[in-house]
This record gives structure tokens, C-alpha cells and sequence, in this order.
């Protein structure tokens, strides 16, 4: 396939090892921020080939991962009614509540489904005027743009049993909430190309400077992450912290201006809690007042949730890059995907499930 | 939270302390980690004794002398009708190839329907003359059979249900156990044809060139196999759960190490692509045409070549070999020159498929 | 769920709103909005997300980064 094949080129892979080797003088701990990012680390065994002084962390870029575990009783409560079509991405069926996933509400016989856009969800709203249809918005800015296109499309075709429960989380103040820790060891970020490729990334440059880190704008594909490797270790060993755009064939420094309009008339930001890390400020998007009748949040009245947590899952310091995945004391034992006590090893884009599926023989 | 622990000091309680889940969910017929685990611990564990315990693809009996294989199969795919077959080749095909793969001649078939009132006659008479067909060019006869129609919305469209039997003849000893440290993994040909066949039906997705399920039956290709050297240890046709599943079913049950190699594993061009989009490992995706065989390194040449004589094995390619590292795990070397687990299926990567 | 994959515009609907089309991803050709990138024309490369287009792939600069680390170890650094 073009532009996804070159980027597994395992020539290309070795000149660059080859050069991150060559480069690398001192210890250097990076994070990539985008789950995806660790799955391909984990997947092609990247972080395997590395020289030992570099240590990858993983971050927090896992919208399915950091949906408040509130929400996903909030998600459960809804789709447990008769007359609603719950809809979600693939990951969140899985994603464990207080008491159960939205798996075992589709088993105990309620209508949870599967979609892979957005706009599949408005046409069942169209398609089953009888039922009201309640779509799982999760993502981070990556999926806002279509997440706002499918409510502005419902709006606009009058539609009146179709809305969104939103989890909508931004990358900056994550990254913000990271570095401005006491106990952050992170000296430079991979930082998330696809959600780069809506926003831009000149909200990056204040964060590089004020924390004196580099942050390089990196792809997805194995060849992407280990250029945005040599290029953030390049920078720590020459002393730069400057924002860099390794995944330049599809992000602009302005981003994608339509998206991001799109994204204003439907979206404001707002304050968000991230499962395991805590409430972020200004740090999600809700729904705009005038879209109040797509929101399910407002729609259904779902009584006060008493949310439990595992104590064993230390999801949170995973995502922040205090602790491997292999550090919990549950990891493969009491945690795994198919008992999960966390998000984190349910989710495609978990770090917890990345080194489950790919890695355990290392650890 | 999930749900908490189940007293097993109770006779009666349900022997599946792992899996927690009060009811039976899509992935307990997956063929990964949940479809094992109810298997041994719920099947297996009751029905408990020497012939079921290999729980390979059929059961392995001796009678007045003769080996025979004995296997059944349940076919509830949805689409019933798909490009490069329908649910009646899968049924006729699947059970001819459970039994080739316990390096059985397949001789005689059963069949039975469980139809859902208000199927169109038209369909039924599609799928029965697919059938016939598919005994045909398997060489099998369908002896006995069996019809149940249930109410409108309590079946979907048709479930059919086949065994089979089969004659082992002498000196094949073919069974996951058999795999020995320095075995080569043979693979017949492309991966994830069915499964992708399958999706792009169920999906809508539009090709170029249309993807076909690989169904056929493998029987033929297993006796050329078998005349070309008989140190064949394991055959599996890696159906629900793909390559990896079968592999490591391989693994856990002969505690052996496997290692694949990822650059020598052949998937279409297409396939890949929609893989790509799906957001699937090729290597967990259903195949109903291929085979994998693990062989003893001085009987791989003879084998690929006899394989690749064959129709059915013109792509064969040995993909990786057994090693006493790592036992009950299998590890893929990457493209980019890596390694990586392959695990178990975890969960449903695709509803009802075969 | 940052999956986004590049495919090629082959057909684009501006009769409809959002603005639709076809993308075809190594021969599969699946129906995309390109709502977000509406300069897009048929030829063009795009990103796609959730079955929405959200940028253009710049082939200039594709080229480019493969061409850098093509280079890289030839000019005689070890």
C-alpha cells in the first residue's frame, strides 16, 4: 500500500537504528504520547532494538484508556433501556465499569453496536425513528471534527432521537500536567501525529519553551518512530528543545483550519477528569449550549453513579510514564484482557495491552 | 469491576474461574483465549476421558482394528452467501478437512439443518445443491441427515451442522502432540482470503478485484502431502481465530517454542489492505482452505514440493519452525527485524464467520 | 483512536452535503466525507479517520523523508 509500505521498510529501519546508535552518548527518557504509537513500538519490537540507554515511557494518548470510569457506568446505565440503540467504537465495548462492560449489557440482551464512523450512527437515528440513538463519543481532537460533523448533520436534518455522549480529551494540557509534575522524568516527547494533523502544532512551541523540552510532531508507522526518535535525541544531546514535524508529509504547522471550525461552532473546552490521573482543566470538550438536545449527558437523567475503581490498577502512573505496564502487580495475573481491572488492557491503543499481546516474553 | 470470585468448594458452581462472565458472550465461539478456556474447563472437564483429552480437530478411534477419525462441525455464518462459496460448501468442506487434518481419508458425512421459518425455498435449494457439489469434488457421501425448523427469529436464516468419518491409514501418526523441537511450519498458501471475503460482505467494502473465500477441500492436497514422506507430525487448518490461534493451540499443547517470520508470510495484496482498514491482524483472521504442517526438517523439501505440485498448496511456504525456547508461546520476527509475541485471540475480532 | 489510514480519492460526490466520495486504499475503495478537505480533487492522497478525510498527504514532503534517510549512512559517518 503506498505510503504505509515505504514506512516499513526494514533497510530504512536499520540506517536509522544505525544513526540513533551513532547519536545516542547519554541516557535520554522519551514518551510518545499516542497509544498507537506504543502499539507500533511494542508490535514491530522497536523498543527491543534500541540502544539500552534510551527508555521509552508511554503516555496517555489512549482516549478509550482515560474515559472516566463514570462515564462508562453513565454508558452502561443508558444502553441497559429498551428503547436505545447504543453505539460505540469497537474499544469501549471492553472497557471494564463498576460493575460491568457494555459487552455483557449486549449479551444480557441489550442493543449495543459496533460502528467505525460517526456518521454510521446518524443513519440508524434515520433509519429507526422509533428508537433513540446514543452514539459514545470518545477522542481525542483527531475525532472531533467528525464527531462535530455528525451533530451538525443530525441538526441539520431535524433529527430528534439521535445524540452523542461525549469524552472528548485535548493532548497540550495532558502533556502540561505531565511535565509540570514533581516527579516527571520525561525529557522529551514523541508527540501525537494524528492529533497534530487537525490542530496544528503551534500550540506545542510555549510547552517546548517553558519546560525546555524537545517535542517532535511523529507518524504512526514503524519508520516514523524511529525518525522522531533520532530527531527528539538529537535534540537532547545537542541541548535544542525546540517543536520539530517529523510526520511532515500530513501535518501542517496551521493544521486543518476547516476541521478546527468546525470543531469551534460545535465544541467548547471545558474542564475533564482522566481515569486514573484526575480532573485536568481545560482539558476536554463538551457540547455547546445550542447543541444541548444531542447531548445524551443532558438527555438522560441517570441516577448518581457510586463509581469503584480496582485498587490494583495503577493505570494512572502507567499513563503518565511513572510505571510500566510490567511493574503492576496484577499485570497478566489478576489484569488481563479477557478480566481486565483497567482500561489500559482492554483498548488497541493500551500500553497495558500492547505488552500483553506482543511483549509478555520480555518481562 | 468485574465480577468477584465463585466458591468452588460447591459441586455445583460453574468451573470457570477466569473468564467472570455470568453469561455466554460472542468470544466463547471466537476459537481464541475464551472459546479455549470453556472448552477445557467446562466440555472437556466433564466429559472427561482419553479420546476427547487431545482436543484436536476430530477424535482418533480404534474399532475391530481400524483407526478411524471421527469429527463434527456447526456452520452459523452470516452472510450464508458469500463470494467464493456459501454455508453450504463451508459445511461439507470444514468437516472433510477436520478429518484430513487427523491425516484421515474422509469417507461418510451426516447433515443436519435447523432452518428459521420464512427462509426463501430458492436459498435452501442454493445451499443444498452446493452441497452436493462440494461431496462431489471432496469425494464424500452424505449418508444420514436430519431437519428441525424453528420459529421465525430464532435462528438466522440456517445453521447446519455435519460429522464425518474417515480411515486413517497406517503409519500416519498426525496430532497436535506429535510436534517435535526442530519441526518446519509449512503454510499452504495465503491467509485471511475467508475472513476478509466474509467482512467485505458484511461491511460493504467494494474491490477492485473481488476477494473470494479459499474454501475447498483440503483432502486431496493432505494424500499428496502424506505419498511424499510420512514424517508429518501436526496438520491444522487454522479456521476461526487464524494462523495464530492454531499456533499457539500447537504450542500450549505440545509445550514446544514456536518462531515465525513475518516477511515470509503470504497475504494478497488486497487482503492487506483491508486488513489495514478493518483495523485486523491478517494472522487472527479465518482461512477455510489452507493448512499448516508441521514437518521434520529432512521431510520439508519433499513436502513443500509435493504441496506445491498441488493446487490447493501452490504457494506453500515454510513460515517458521518449532524451538525448546519460550514452550507454549509463539514469537514473530518483524519486518523491521524485531520480535514480538503472537498471543491467543483475545475477545471477537469477527462475529460468526464459519 | 488515532487509525488513520492513506488512501487515493478516486470519486468525489459534490452533490451531497457533507461533501462525499470514494478512497481507495490499496484496491479497496470505501465511501469517505471530505467535508474537511474540501479543496480535494480526484488523484490527491488523504488521511482518513473514522471514515472522514482529515488532511491531504503532501507527497512532496513524503518523498522527501524517504529520500533523507535513504541517504543516511552513505556519507561516510559510521
Amino acid at each position: 500500500m503506498k505510503y504505509v509500505d515505504e514506512y516499513r521498510n526494514a533497510a530504512s529501519a536499520e540506517k536509522l537504528m544505525k544513526e540513533i546508535r551513532h547519536v545516542v552518548t547519554h541516557a535520554w527518557t522519551i514518551m510518545e504520547i499516542c497509544g498507537g504509537q506504543t502499539h507500533t513500538i511494542v508490535k514491530s519490537g522497536i523498543d527491543d532494538l534500541l540502544p539500552s540507554d534510551l527508555t521509552l515511557v508511554h503516555g496517555p494518548g489512549c482516549p478509550v484508556c482515560v474515559t472516566p470510569l463514570e462515564l462508562i457506568d453513565k454508558a452502561v446505565a443508558i444502553a441497559s433501556r429498551s428503547d436505545i440503540i447504543f453505539t460505540s467504537f469497537g474499544d469501549m465495548l471492553r472497557v471494564p465499569g463498576s460493575e460491568k462492560d457494555l459487552l455483557a449489557v449486549k449479551a444480557a440482551g441489550g442493543d449495543v453496536r459496533i460502528v467505525y464512523s460517526p456518521l454510521d450512527a446518524v443513519k440508524l437515528a434515520q433509519q429507526n425513528p422509533e428508537k433513540k440513538i446514543v452514539f459514545f463519543a470518545v477522542g481525542f481532537e483527531t475525532t472531533a471534527p467528525a464527531n462535530a460533523l455528525s451533530v451538525w448533520q443530525a441538526k441539520q436534518l431535524g433529527l430528534k432521537n439521535f445524540s452523542i455522549l461525549c469524552s472528548h480529551v485535548l493532548v497540550p494540557p495532558a502533556m502540561e500536567a505531565i511535565l509540570s509534575s514533581h516527579a516527571n522524568r520525561v525529557q522529551g516527547f514523541l508527540a501525537a501525529g494524528h492529533v497534530c494533523t487537525v490542530m496544528g502544532y503551534e500550540e506545542y512551541i510555549p510547552l517546548a519553551s517553558k519546560y525546555r523540552v524537545p517535542i517532535v510532531i511523529t507518524g504512526f508507522e514503524p519508520i516514523d518512530i524511529l525518525q522522531g526518535i533520532l530527531m527528539t535525541v538529537r535534540q537532547l544531546e545537542e541541548g535544542r528543545a525546540e517543536v520539530e514535524n517529523q510526520y511532515a508529509r500530513v501535518v501542517r504547522r496551521e493544521g486543518n483550519r476547516s476541521a478546527q471550525e468546525l470543531m469551534q461552532n460545535v465544541f467548547e473546552i471545558t474542564d475533564r477528569s482522566w481515569r486514573g490521573i484526575g480532573i485536568i482543566p481545560k482539558s476536554g470538550y463538551r457540547l455547546r449550549d445550542e447543541f444541548a438536545a444531542f447531548d445524551a449527558e443532558c438527555i438522560f437523567d441517570v441516577a448518581a453513579i457510586h463509581t469503584q475503581e480496582s485498587p490494583l490498577c495503577i493505570a494512572g502512573q502507567v499513563m503518565q510514564g511513572f510505571k510500566k505496564p510490567h511493574d503492576c502487580s496484577a499485570f497478566g495475573i489478576q489484569c488481563t484482557p479477557e478480566h481486565p481491572l483497567g482500561a489500559p488492557m482492554v483498548s488497541s491503543e493500551g500500553a497495558c495491552a500492547a505488552y500483553f499481546h506482543y511483549g509478555k516474553i520480555r518481562f | 469491576m468485574n465480577e468477584k470470585t465463585i466458591d468452588l468448594s460447591n459441586s455445583f458452581a460453574c468451573p470457570l474461574p477466569i473468564t467472570e462472565y455470568k453469561n455466554i458472550l460472542l468470544a466463547h465461539g471466537g476459537g481464541g483465549k475464551l472459546s479455549h478456556q470453556l472448552i477445557k474447563k467446562m466440555f472437556a472437564s466433564q466429559f472427561k476421558n482419553e479420546l476427547l483429552e487431545p482436543l484436536h480437530d476430530g477424535a482418533t478411534l480404534t474399532v475391530s482394528g481400524t483407526r478411524l477419525a471421527f469429527t463434527t462441525d456447526s456452520y452459523v455464518i452470516n452472510p450464508i452467501f458469500f463470494p467464493g462459496g456459501d454455508i453450504g460448501t463451508l459445511a461439507v468442506n470444514g468437516t472433510v478437512n477436520d478429518l484430513s487434518m487427523c491425516g484421515a481419508r474422509p469417507l461418510y458425512l451426516s447433515c443436519a439443518f435447523i432452518i428459521e421459518e420464512g427462509l426463501p425455498m430458492d436459498d435452501l435449494w442454493r445451499v443444498v445443491l452446493s452441497m452436493e457439489a462440494a461431496t462431489k469434488a471432496a469425494g464424500v457421501q452424505l449418508v444420514t441427515g436430519d431437519t428441525k425448523v424453528v420459529d421465525r427469529g430464532k435462528g438466522d436464516k440456517i445453521f447446519i451442522n455435519t460429522s464425518g468419518i474417515g480411515i486413517i491409514p497406517d503409519g500416519v501418526e498426525i496430532s497436535p502432540r506429535h510436534a517435535k523441537i526442530g519441526d518446519r511450519i509449512i503454510l499452504s498458501g495465503t491467509i485471511a482470503d475467508h475472513g476478509i471475503a466474509i467482512m467485505s460482505v458484511r461491511e460493504g467494502l467494494e474491490f477492485e478485484t473481488q476477494i473470494e473465500s479459499d474454501c475447498a477441500p483440503l483432502n486431496e492436497l493432505v494424500e499428496t502431502m502424506i505419498a511424499a514422506n510420512r514424517d508429518i507430525h501436526v496438520l491444522r487448518d487454522p479456521t476461526r481465530g487464524g494462523v495464530a490461534s492454531v499456533l499457539n493451540e500447537i504450542a500450549e499443547s505440545a509445550a514446544i517454542g514456536v518462531t515465525i517470520v513475518e516477511d515470509l508470510i503470504p497475504v494478497s495484496e488486497e487482503v492487506r489492505g483491508a486488513c489495514e482498514i478493518l483495523g485486523f491482524d491478517p494472522l487472527y483472521v479465518a482461512n477455510e482452505g489452507k493448512l499448516l504442517a508441521f514437518v521434520s526438517p529432512a521431510a520439508a523439501e519433499n513436502v513443500l514440493a509435493a504441496m506445491r505440485s498441488h493446487p490447493l498448496g501452490k504457494n506453500a511456504v515454510i513460515i517458521g519452525e518449532v524451538v525448546d525456547d519460550h514452550p507454549g508461546t509463539v514469537i514473530m520476527k518483524t519486518r523491521i527485524g524485531g520480535s514480538r509475541v503472537v498471543d491467543m485471540l483475545s475477545g471477537e475480532q469477527l462475529p460468526r464467520i464459519c | 483512536m488515532c487509525l488513520a489510514i492513506p488512501g487515493k480519492v478516486v470519486e468525489v460526490d459534490a452533490a451531497v452535503s457533507p461533501l462525499m466520495g470514494k478512497v481507495s486504499f490499496g484496491g479497496i475503495k470505501k465511501n469517505v466525507c471530505l467535508e474537511l478537505v474540501p479543496e480535494v480533487k480526484i488523484g490527491n492522497y488523504v488521511i482518513v479517520h473514522v471514515g472522514f478525510a482529515i488532511s491531504m498527504m503532501d507527497e512532496e514532503e513524503a518523498q522527501e523523508t524517504l529520500k533523507l534517510i535513504e541517504q543516511m549512512n552513505e556519507l561516510g559517518n559510521e
